[in-house]
């Protein structure tokens, strides 16, 4: 086996990993942080919701349901409805964090797109312990949505400069991710099968609902497609 | 104020349940089905072209601009990414074409 790299070098390694979260990390909550205090929750409402719930578009959702005070079962039903697809974050992960160890139970609970997203590609660094460094990776992109929605409860909508449009490094991550994992693989049926499932459900079930007969459907195809050869 | 922190609360819980669950069922690897494994597996790309579509959905591609920003930007990102393999840049050139092209249209 090869030596670890000291700490310091570990977590300068999964900074750089974090980067292209940071700003889109920075921008959008600092939008939810403008947005929550002009409904009328101050800072402590900002950290409090990007450090407990700590999920990008269901903080957003919570703004209204705070707002027009939601009953309690509607809430968690409506954050069941929109977060269902971290059941495939933690499927998808089961191997790599079954084994982490003391890092395990934050890196479970900090598994956002995002952050998803850059780790789905298993790449880890030489010399990096991979359960460190994911949850390394997890605790900045965390730290930055802290950051970003206080700031923005902070400054209001006094911000100096408009940033309109910077939201989508959010989708190009995604996407490059995508392009990535479909240049490295050989087996092109998921990326396929998700692609599809998604534009047919959002035809089907329209934007609001389309995200569980989706993944019900990504799902069916997989399993109607097993035993194929994996190279 | 406390059925504010309660309404917190709620939606941490759920977030906590939706990110836990496969750990908690699947907790016992020589007892996690075949079939999971495989989904695990393959599930990164479908979900990351499900992600991506999501991010899209407010798109009207009926009226004008017809969606050109975004899928023009997104091509950006893909012809990037497979020239340079570089996810930073790919990331920082196209959000910076789309932010351009928004203000073009």
């Amino acid at each position: 086996m090869n030596e670890r790299l000291p700490k310091q070098k570990q977590m300068l390694h999964a900074f750089r990993k974090s980067i292209p979260v940071m700003a889109g990390y920075i921008v959008l909550s600092t939008g939810f942080g403008i947005l929550l205090r002009e409904k009328g929750y101050g800072v402590f409402w900002a950290f409090a919701m990007s450090l407990f719930i700590y999920a990008g578009s269901l903080q957003f959702v919570g703004v209204s349901l705070l707002t027009y005070s939601a009953s309690l079962l509607s809430a968690f039903m409506t954050s069941v409805m929109v977060n269902a697809r971290h059941l495939f974050y933690s499927i998808s992960m089961l191997e790599k964090y079954r084994n982490a160890g003391v890092y395990k139970p934050y890196s479970i609970f900090a598994l956002t797109d995002e952050t998803y997203s850059l780790l789905s590609d298993n790449q880890i660094p030489e010399g990096c312990d991979p359960a460190f460094y994911r949850f390394m990776v997890s605790l900045l992109n965390q730290s930055y949505l802290i950051f970003g929605s206080v700031l923005g409860s902070l400054l209001g909508s006094a911000l100096p400069f408009s940033s309109e449009g910077i939201e989508f490094s959010m989708t190009a991550l995604f996407a490059a991710s995508l392009t990535e994992q479909w240049i490295s693989s050989e087996d092109h049926l998921p990326a396929l099968c998700g692609l599809f499932s998604s534009l047919i459900s959002l035809l089907v079930f329209g934007k609001d609902n389309f995200l569980i007969p989706e993944m019900i459907l990504i799902t069916c195809i997989l399993a109607l497609t097993g035993r194929r050869e994996r190279t | 104020m406390m059925h504010s922190i309660l309404l917190i609360v709620m939606m941490s819980a759920a977030t906590v349940l939706m990110r836990f669950l496969p750990f908690l069922i699947f907790e016992d690897e020589n007892h996690t089905p075949q079939f999971v494994i495989r989904l695990g597996r393959e599930l990164p790309s479908a979900v990351i072209a499900m992600l991506v579509v999501y991010c899209l959905k407010d798109v009207s591609v009926l009226s004008y601009p017809y969606g050109l920003p975004e899928f023009l930007a997104l091509g950006a990102v893909i012809g990037l990414q497979s020239w340079k393999r570089n996810s930073l840049l790919s990331i920082l050139g196209g959000t910076l074409i789309y932010m351009i092209l928004i203000r073009l249209f």
